[in-house]
């Protein structure tokens, strides 16, 4: 039987609106895999002619070049106030920023915390590798107790440097918020949960019922100084214990939403 | 359409309103708040877009993405929100996207105070924000002129893709006068080609302010400067008062100016000769009149209310060709006309001289005068 009798199925193909070209992205890091879930599930809702992303400072500061959508870039921790301006110009278009943990949480936490308790129905994809990925390896507000950076070379000093900031749990007490959950991207079950969330988290802004956001936690191979395979049972083994998955904060309405 | 009595922060407002705002972000601060409460109201009765800001750096980056957008935006503040906004205002310059800034202008540095200043000259017309940039300013000197200005920001920030920013002197966003504001317009429906509104049929726009190859930037800022020098070329504003036989000229914008021109009217019962120019826009800086006057006056007398900020732009055109004088007040005081008086006096009376700074001049004697 020659190869081209083969019964074949198409089980796995590049989203269209992923542009096909080499990323920037360290390999083994998950940027990648978070750039694949929001770009299939904007295909799946029909959502890419319809969608403005708001791309911030850091790793995923040239996100824009990988969407082919409509795209702004915003100053560093800013991208949730930029996001803020237009939905409420374009309160029917899809509005998300796509921001890592020294952006979000660190500078940018006035402008997130200032987004949720708003209730701005847009939605925020947060991606938490610990640490600074593109200054390369700086301790973030996101790094665990005794974990080593280039600025806590001997390990995170809590009582020095004070403690990793959980920022689902902190945005999930905000009354705006209206879904707020944590995922991993660290294996394919994680992956295709994250997917769920992020599907329900756009589907939360189409029914205009407030301030969504997904965390994910995400391997930095480069400056964890790990393989990939590392990186990833690190997730398992360090992050989750202090970042558990879950879901903090889904609203009675989005409960009620039928996907 | 009538005259009516209404203050400076409420008329530029609803002047921004009837000249087609869209949406509208900012953050209470004292003396430009009116401005901001009169648009939470009047913003969504009109089904138009308003956000009190967590912060002035939140509001600044909601006007940069509502910018990206192509609609008339518009923020206002007083000189620390200012300061807090020049992040902001740095990235819509790189972005080459069009707005209006208020700075409704205070005593500083730091907090300062609440009172009418003119200190954040060099912030506004020199400075700010990071990297090479310029803003068009425009500088009324009542209300009625502040009115009139904010249709025109408008129309030329969207006209050179810049920031328009309309430098009130806290005194003029919180003085009452009578004003007659402009029929409402429609809000514009044309969505400019380079604006952000979803890649519809897979043409994909992209905002940006980063530019990692640098010669891409210098085209980038090339073109900036291009445009500036356009706008000088076709944007200088000011008005001349008692010009035509003046043997003595006094330079000052805003309410320094209209001070200023108190002076000039009781200098001329004297058979005094002397004028006043008061630049509308100090950026554009008017140079030309201002070079034209210097072959034909004896001195220049520069008054504003800070240290002598445009008085260096005024120095750059006169070149030490005509004893140039400055007088001051500031920290929110405000000058009366009886002290510019004073200062026309002694210009007439001279000494005169072309040596030296005028700075260190005014300084001995506002020294001298305090105690």
């Amino acid at each position: 039987m020659a190869l081209t009798d083969v019964p074949t199925k198409l089980i796995y193909e590049r989203p269209e609106v992923l542009d096909p070209r080499v990323t920037h992205y360290c390999p083994g890091c998950t940027h990648g895999v978070a750039h694949r879930l929001v770009a299939e599930v904007l295909e799946e809702m029909g959502e890419v002619e319809n969608t403005i992303g708001v791309a911030s400072v850091g790793c995923s500061v040239f996100a824009y070049n990988y969407f082919n959508i409509d795209f702004v870039e915003a100053a560093h921790g800013r991208a949730p106030a930029m996001a803020t301006g237009i939905k409420r110009v374009y309160p029917e278009k899809t509005v998300f920023t796509y921001q890592g943990d020294g952006d979000l949480a660190s500078i940018g936490m006035g402008e997130i915390v200032g987004a949720a308790s708003r209730g701005e129905k847009i939605t925020v994809i947060f991606l938490n590798n610990a640490n600074y990925g593109m200054t390369g390896g700086q301790m973030a507000p996101t790094t665990l107790p005794g974990q080593k950076t280039t600025s806590s070379p001997t390990g995170r000093d809590v009582e020095r440097q004070g403690y990793p900031i959980q920022t689902a749990e902190l945005l999930a007490t905000l009354q705006g918020s209206a879904y707020v959950v944590r995922r991993s991207l660290h294996n394919s079950r994680e992956v295709r949960r994250a997917k769920q969330a992020i599907r329900t988290a756009f589907e939360v802004q189409r029914h205009n019922l407030g301030f969504s956001i997904v965390e994910l936690l995400s391997t930095c191979p480069t400056n964890w100084k790990m393989t990939p395979v590392e990186a990833r049972d690190w997730i398992e083994e360090r992050m989750l214990p202090v970042y558990p998955l879950g879901d903090f904060k889904v609203s009675s309405a989005v409960a009620d939403l039928e996907i | 359409m009538a005259k009516q009595l209404i203050k400076g922060n409420t008329a530029v407002a609803e002047a921004a309103i009837r000249a087609g705002l869209q949406a509208y972000f900012g953050y209470p601060i004292t003396p430009q708040t009116e401005l901001l409460e009169h648009l939470s109201a009047r913003m969504p009765e009109l089904g138009r877009a308003f956000v009190q800001a967590e912060s002035e750096l939140g509001a600044i980056n909601m006007v940069y993405g509502a910018a990206c957008t192509g609609k008339r935006v518009m923020t206002s503040s007083s000189s620390p929100g200012v300061s807090l906004m020049t992040e902001g205002l740095s990235y819509i310059a790189g972005t080459e996207v069009p707005m209006v800034l208020v700075d409704v202008v205070r005593g500083g540095p730091g907090l300062g105070n609440i009172a009418p200043a003119q200190g954040d000259y060099n912030q506004i017309v020199h400075g700010g924000g990071h990297g090479d940039y310029r803003m068009l300013v425009l500088a009324p000197a009542s209300v009625q002129e502040a009115v009139d200005l904010t249709a025109l920001a408008f129309d030329l920030a969207e006209k050179y893709r810049t920031i328009a920013c309309i430098m009130l002197d806290g005194s003029i966003g919180q003085m009452m006068e009578p004003a007659e504001l402009p029929p409402m317009q429609s809000l514009k429906t044309e969505i400019p080609d380079w604006a952000v509104r979803g890649a519809v049929g897979g043409e994909k726009r992209v905002l940006t302010s980063i530019n990692l190859d640098p010669p891409a930037q210098e085209v980038m800022n090339l073109r900036l400067m291009t445009r500036w020098q356009e706008i000088e070329a076709n944007e200088v504003r000011y008005k001349e008062y008692f010009i035509e036989d003046a043997e003595y000229v006094i330079v000052g914008f805003g309410t320094a100016g209209r001070i200023a021109l108190s002076a000039v009217r009781a200098a001329r019962e004297k058979g005094i000769k002397v004028g006043l120019l008061r630049p509308i826009t100090v950026a554009p800086f008017p140079k030309d009149i201002l070079e034209k006057l210097t072959d034909q006056v004896k001195a220049f007398l520069v008054v504003e209310m800070n240290s002598g900020q445009m008085l260096e732009d005024v120095r750059l055109v006169v070149r030490g060709r005509k004893p140039v004088e400055f007088f001051g007040r500031m920290g929110g005081v405000v000058p009366f006309p009886d002290e510019v008086l004073t200062e026309i006096h002694r210009l007439v009376e001279g000494p005169l001289t072309t040596e030296g700074h005028p700075r260190d001049r005014w300084l001995a004697q506002l020294a001298e005068t305090l105690g």
